[in-house]
C-alpha cells in the first residue's frame, strides 16, 4: 500500500499539512483560546494587544485585521480554528464560504440547495 | 458477554444544536433530518444498549494542535461538554464506563494501535449532538454510558481509511471479549461530503455520498480501500469524516442488516445523513470479510 500520497494539489481544497501547521501555530493558538468568553471578550477589548502576546506574525495580523478567511488559511489557519474567531462576529459557516467562494451569501446557499436536489 | 447490538451514524454539525435549541425539527429545512430519528427512537427504546462507544473528531475543543493524537480512547467517569466558542448550548455531562473503557484500551493496544488514553476529556458537538438526537427527551439524564473515540481528521497525516477499518474490527473483537453482559452500540458520526475552506467551499457530491452509504452496509471494504486523497477529492476537505462510519461499520462483526437510512442534503454545508445497522448474533457478516 502507498503510504504517501500528494494532497496539495487538489484544485480549490486547502489541506492542512505539516507545512500549515507549523506556519500557523500562533494563529491556530489565539483560536483555540476563543473557546473561552473571557479571551473572547479580551480580544475584543484589546485586538492587537491580544494578537501580539500570540506572537503572529505580520501576514497573520493583517488577515484578522481584514476578517479574511482565505488569508488567514493562506497564513497557516485551519478553518476549524478559525471557525471560532469566525463565531467573535456571528459569522456562519455560509457567510465564510461566500467570502472564499466570491459569491453572496444567498447565492452560495442557493449553490448548498443545488447540490442537494 | 458485551456484545454489540448495532451501529449509528449521523452527520454532527452544529447547527443541528441550534436547530434543536430554537425548536425547530418540524420546520420544512429540518423535518427529514429529525424524522429519521424516529425509527431509530424506537429501536433504542426496544434494544435499550447500556453503553454508546462514540467514534468522532475532535474539532479544537480538548485537542490543539500543540499535541495531536491519531486515536485517542477515553478512561473517564464523566464527561463534560464545553464552550467551543461559537454559541450552541453546553450540554449535560455524559457518564463514561471506566471498565469497559480499559479493556477496550488493553486489547486495542495488544492488537497494536498506539492510542493515547485520556482520563480527563472535554467532548465537543461531535459527540454530544448524535447522543441528544438518540435521546433528545431525556432532560440530560441519559440513558447510556459512554466511551469517546477520537479520530484525527484536523492535522495531515490522518490515518488511512483502512487503518480506521481495522480499528473499527478490533474495537469489534474486544467488545466481544469483555466477560460482562451487556449491549454496546457504536455511533460513528460526521460527514458527509463537506468542505468548509477553499475556493471549492460549499461542495456537497450526492453522488458519492449516496455511494458511501449503499457500501457502507454491503461493501464496506470497498470505502476502506478508498485513499485520504481520493476522499478529499469526492467528498470535500472535511469529508474525511467518513472515517468515522468507517470505524464504526468496522465494529459491526454480526449479520447486518439496515434498520433505517436519511440522506438529506444540505444541512449547513453539509450532506446530512442519517444510517441505523443492527449487528445480529450470527458470526457471519453480509460483509466478505
Amino acid at each position: 500500500m502507498s503510504a504517501l500520497e500528494s494532497l496539495t494539489d487538489i484544485p480549490g481544497t486547502p489541506v492542512f499539512t505539516g507545512f500549515s501547521a507549523s506556519r500557523g501555530l500562533a494563529l491556530n493558538k489565539m483560536c483555540y483560546s476563543f473557546n473561552d468568553r473571557e479571551s473572547r471578550e479580551a480580544f475584543v477589548r484589546d485586538e492587537e494587544g491580544y494578537m501580539a502576546r500570540f506572537g503572529l506574525n505580520d501576514a497573520q495580523k493583517a488577515a484578522i485585521r481584514a476578517r479574511n478567511v482565505a488569508q488567514l488559511i493562506e497564513a497557516g489557519g485551519n478553518v476549524y480554528y478559525l471557525a471560532k474567531f469566525a463565531g467573535i462576529f456571528g459569522l456562519s459557516v455560509q457567510d465564510i464560504g461566500a467570502q472564499q467562494t466570491g459569491m453572496s451569501v444567498d447565492a452560495f446557499k442557493a449553490h448548498l440547495l443545488a447540490q442537494g436536489e | 458477554m458485551a456484545r454489540i447490538i448495532g451501529g449509528l451514524t449521523t452527520s454532527h454539525v452544529p447547527s443541528i444544536a441550534g436547530a434543536m435549541a430554537r425548536g425547530e425539527e418540524r420546520t420544512p429545512y429540518w423535518k427529514p433530518f429529525f424524522d429519521a430519528f424516529t425509527p431509530v427512537h424506537e429501536w433504542l427504546n426496544r434494544e435499550r444498549p447500556d453503553v454508546a462507544i462514540v467514534i468522532y473528531n475532535d474539532h479544537g475543543l480538548n485537542f490543539f494542535l500543540d499535541k495531536m493524537p491519531t486515536f485517542s480512547v477515553g478512561a473517564a467517569a464523566r464527561y463534560d461538554n464545553a464552550d467551543e466558542g461559537w454559541g450552541i448550548p453546553i450540554l449535560p455531562s455524559f457518564e463514561g464506563d471506566v471498565d469497559l473503557s480499559w479493556h477496550l484500551i488493553e486489547h486495542l493496544v495488544a492488537d497494536e494501535f498506539d492510542l493515547t488514553i485520556c482520563q480527563e476529556m472535554l467532548v465537543d458537538h461531535a459527540f454530544t449532538l448524535p447522543i441528544k438526537l438518540m435521546y433528545p427527551d431525556s432532560g440530560g439524564q441519559w440513558p447510556v454510558r459512554t466511551i469517546p473515540i477520537t479520530i484525527n481528521s484536523i492535522q495531515h497525516p490522518l490515518p488511512s481509511a483502512m487503518r480506521c477499518w481495522k480499528l473499527g474490527q478490533a474495537i469489534g473483537r474486544a467488545v466481544n471479549s469483555f466477560p460482562k453482559d451487556m449491549k454496546v452500540v457504536v455511533v460513528g458520526t460526521g460527514g458527509l461530503s463537506h468542505q468548509l475552506d477553499g475556493e471549492r467551499a460549499g461542495l456537497i457530491n450526492k453522488a458519492f455520498d449516496l455511494f458511501c452509504m449503499e457500501k457502507i452496509v454491503s461493501d464496506p471494504a470497498a470505502l476502506a480501500a478508498l485513499s485520504n486523497r481520493e476522499i478529499i477529492e469526492r467528498a470535500g476537505s472535511q469529508g474525511v469524516e467518513l472515517m468515522t462510519w468507517i470505524t464504526m461499520r468496522g465494529a459491526l462483526n454480526g449479520d447486518v442488516r439496515k434498520v433505517t437510512s436519511l440522506y438529506h442534503a444540505p444541512i449547513s454545508n453539509t450532506g446530512g445523513a442519517v444510517m441505523l445497522l443492527s449487528n445480529g448474533s450470527q458470526s457471519v457478516s453480509l460483509a466478505a470479510e
